[in-house]
């Protein structure tokens, strides 16, 4: 038995335990609690034993004054007074004797065995019946701002997991193997080591162990879509909901910065060389704070007013507060990289003249241009792209105008166009602005929309609406030149495209209006052109990105690497940092050969 | 960080010159290139085409208009005031190449954009008219610094102050019938007499350049805010112009375009009062 004070926590299941000689169950609910109740003999004194009822039956309260290593010397069902002692059975862990009681779980009834020494966490169950048990803690939810509140304000939506909800979520975890959560993640987080060090309570070992390969989890916590990434390949998943994990990082990660056990590491091996990053966004900051651990001197060029790449300029602020990017990239400033604001590379220093300072470049500048759909009316008033409306309201925080210079785009009735991400973020953004209806505009249908679950899940809780496999044909304005409403057609789906979606088709005289007076065009983007006008050696793929080797993303150029959304085109934050870790492997690779 | 090194008022106060210490900018900026800057932690960003430069001691000129918050608050600033933020070069440089006689239209601020591209092109070898207008003869600009680059200068203002009475179109009409050795007109200034200079060149059948200032955020191609419609296709202006040919722009849109946070602007002017 661990003696330790768990709270109840109103999201565990508890399980039914029953004497195995009248049948009598333990189970008594006591002040909103659940307890099993027992009689114990200690110290030749009967006194009440009381254990939290939980699949973890070790995790138990007692009110006893018991030593670690001190054995209770009976144990006994206090319906029947029999002691529930096993005679055949004995502890496996430390010989001492057993308690014999019957849970049910699973549909099954197993015997399970609690050991009288305390400290001891030995329950007699198989392999296979823990598995069975622990399917029955369910994927814990996330405490999060109400609904209803949240619309009027720009903070963090969910307040992340308590100590105890991530303890009880990480109690999840299988602790396979070979674990497919690992191959699962773009940058191979140890998911089952950081969780082995949650369940031994040392969660800042935990934020240690994740950030041996992922310097943001803070970000990556947050944003990732863990439910196609990691958590997709969990084998919890197949019978249940897979472990949290990205909650889990989230919650490490918060918990090593909260507590202020965030450490400086001092580099050792100072190396000669120097590397320019050109972008700060999420691959960028990855391959720098690689890159400066290992000893280079790395300079990084943003070319906005502010660093974090899209970290800063997309993601909102009730998703990502900016704080947290703040704090991750003051780590690098402390690990001695150094950031240069305002450079627009190809501009003010073309690559060639970076190549003649650095030893290595990389360029992560991510792609950056809207795309807009080419339909009528589209350069009317009020028809944004996703990028400035964001960019407006993150990056120049036009939502607090006019203390804040930049004018706030507000629209009482607003359309956004896209099933992505971005669109759930303008949706979610324009809903907090004020609008009285915010509708999200998709060509495909609910399966294909390609926002995470629960991305798509906080804006339907807001009450976004959706208007699925229907697609914009042309704008209608004012006499203002004004938008006044989007004039849709409905579609269907047809034989699956290159891409394995089936094929949204128009349906004949489907045609239909929605009024808005603000519409957001969120349907991905594409290459920057700037860095292509002074580079015309820099190799480009079909679609106008940078042409890498993806194993290595060395480019055209000879000491030029590129990753990200500049080589893959429109994709995630983790798989950026991916590339950045890649990158800058390689460059250590080939750097450290020339010597 | 980036200061002001000098500051000029021009044109009653209404139009402000500052000279600013950015050497890296300096030493890149070609003419027709912009600058984007961002005065202080809750400024906006914005566009301004640099005027002039001197790579020596590394110095950029922009001159500007006081139209709202951002460059009221510009107005405010003294020499050796500190600019948080300028982001260049930005857009594409003016294309300069030696083609003859050129004839350079500005008007208003659109003088300070003209000077920097007609030095150029005078310094390519072209013969240099220049026509440049004003309201009267006190908002006239740079009117010295124009006389010493041209062969040619021609000066009208609106109600006769000063040169010629009436709109710069007036001695352009009287040019392009006269000479026929034009080979390309470049028009910088109010969207109106841009369009006005297009509509009459476009008779003349002579190739016009204009420089546009639509709302812009990043100037990077990031926003597409500053999207204008050339020869039916959008473009955006930080990344494909600020130079299009005049004769494809949809000069119609981008003036309704641009007026669309005139009321924003005075909210915020008033908010900084208050």
């Amino acid at each position: 038995m661990i003696d330790q004070d768990v709270k109840y926590l109103k999201f565990k299941t508890y399980l039914n335990t029953y004497c195995p000689y009248c049948h009598q169950s333990f189970n008594v609910e006591k002040k909103h609690d659940k307890q099993l109740i027992f009689k114990a003999i200690f110290k030749e004194k009967e006194v009440d034993l009381t254990l939290s009822p939980y699949l973890d039956v070790f995790e138990s309260t007692t009110n006893l004054e018991m030593g670690v290593g001190e054995l209770l010397d009976d144990f006994m069902c206090p319906a029947c007074q029999k002691s529930l002692i096993s005679k055949d059975i004995k502890c496996g862990e430390c010989g001492s004797n057993v308690a014999e009681v019957i849970i049910s779980a699973a549909s099954k009834l197993i015997p399970f065995y609690i050991c009288l020494k305390k400290g001891c966490e030995w329950h007699g169950l198989t392999k296979g019946d823990e598995r069975k048990i622990k399917l029955k803690i369910p994927r814990q939810e996330m405490p999060e701002q109400d609904k209803t509140l949240r619309i009027h304000n720009h903070q963090e939506v969910p307040y992340g997991y308590t100590s105890e909800l991530a303890a009880l979520e990480a109690g999840r975890c299988l602790q396979c193997k070979n674990p497919k959560c690992v191959e699962g993640c773009p940058v191979n987080v140890d998911v089952t080591g950081f969780i082995k060090l949650m369940r031994e309570n040392d969660f800042d070992g935990a934020a240690k162990k994740i950030k041996e390969r992922n310097v943001l989890p803070a970000i990556c916590g947050r944003v990732c879509p863990q439910e196609s990434q990691c958590e997709a390949k969990c084998i919890l998943g197949y019978k249940d909901k897979p472990v949290a994990i990205g909650r889990l990082e989230r919650f490490v990660a918060d918990f090593e910065r909260k507590m202020e056990l965030v450490k400086i590491p001092i580099i050792k091996s100072k190396k000669n060389k120097r590397i320019a990053i050109v972008g700060s966004g999420p691959g960028g900051l990855t391959a720098a704070a690689d890159m400066a651990l290992l000893g280079y001197s790395v300079t990084v060029f943003e070319a906005l007013h502010e660093l974090g790449g899209v970290l800063t300029y997309g993601i909102p602020e009730f998703r990502l507060p900016k704080s947290i990017v703040q704090f991750e990239i003051n780590y690098l400033k402390e690990i001695g990289v150094r950031f240069e604001l305002n450079h627009v590379i190809g501009n003010i220093i073309t690559i060639e003249e970076l190549l003649e300072h650095f030893d290595a470049v990389y360029v992560g500048v991510g792609a950056g241009l809207p795309t807009f759909m080419g339909i009528d009316g589209e350069n009317l008033g009020n028809v944004f792209s996703s990028n400035e409306y964001l960019t407006r309201m993150n990056l120049m925080k036009a939502y607090r105008f006019p203390e804040y210079d930049t004018p706030m785009p507000r629209g009482n009735k607003v359309v956004v166009i896209g099933g992505g991400n971005v669109a759930m973020d303008s949706a979610r953004t324009a809903i907090r602005t004020g609008s009285a209806e915010v509708t999200i505009v998709y060509r495909r249908s609910r399966q294909e929309l390609p926002a995470r679950q629960e991305e798509v899940h906080h804006a339907e809780e807001e009450g976004i609406r959706f208007r699925l496999l229907t697609n914009p044909i042309r704008y209608i304005g004012t006499d203002y030149n004004m938008v006044k409403g989007v004039e849709c057609i409905k579609m269907e789906l047809g034989l699956p495209d290159d891409s394995g979606r089936r094929r949204p088709v128009p349906i004949k005289d489907s045609e239909f209006i929605i009024e808005c007076d603000l519409a957001v065009v969120a349907i991905g983007t594409g290459p920057n052109p700037i860095i292509f006008q002074s580079t015309p050696d820099l190799k480009r793929n079909k679609w106008g990105y940078i042409e890498a080797n993806l194993k290595t993303m060395e480019t055209s150029i000879p000491n030029v690497y590129a990753g990200g959304d500049i080589v893959t085109g429109s994709a995630t934050v983790i798989e950026a940092m991916g590339a950045g870790r890649i990158a800058a492997n390689t460059m250590h690779k080939k750097l450290s050969k020339e010597n | 960080m980036f200061q002001i090194i000098r500051k000029q008022e021009m044109a009653r106060g209404t139009i402000i010159r500052f000279d600013i210490e950015a050497p890296k900018i300096a030493k890149k900026i070609k003419p027709g290139q912009f600058v984007i800057l961002r005065v202080n932690e809750t400024g906006e960003r914005i566009p301004l085409t640099v005027a002039d430069k001197d790579e020596f001691s590394g110095i950029i000129t922009v001159i500007f208009q006081v139209v709202g918050k951002t460059t009221a608050l510009m107005r405010s600033l003294k020499e050796g005031d500190i600019i948080k933020d300028v982001t260049g070069p930005l857009g594409k440089p003016a294309e300069v190449h030696n083609v003859g006689t050129v004839i350079m239209v500005g008007g208003g601020t659109g003088v300070a954009i003209l000077y920097h591209i007609a030095k150029a092109f005078k310094e390519a070898g072209n013969q240099v008219v220049s026509i440049i207008g004003a309201r009267d003869k006190d908002m006239l600009i740079l009117k010295n610094e124009m006389e010493n680059i041209s062969d040619e200068l021609v000066v009208t203002t609106d109600d006769g102050s000063y040169g010629y009475r009436g709109f710069v179109t007036d001695p352009l009409k009287k040019y392009l019938g006269e000479r026929y050795d034009i080979k390309l007109v470049y028009a910088i200034g109010p969207i109106i007499m841009m369009k006005n200079v297009c509509n009459l060149t476009k008779q003349f059948n002579t190739k016009t350049f204009v420089s546009l200032n639509p709302v812009m955020i990043d100037g990077t191609g990031m926003c597409g805010g500053c999207r204008v419609k050339v020869d039916n296709k959008t473009q955006f202006c930080c990344v494909d112009g600020p130079d299009f040919d005049g004769h494809l722009v949809d000069f119609d849109e981008l003036e309704k375009r641009n007026s669309l946070y005139l009321k924003d602007e005075k909210n915020s002017l008033l908010f900084s009062i208050r």
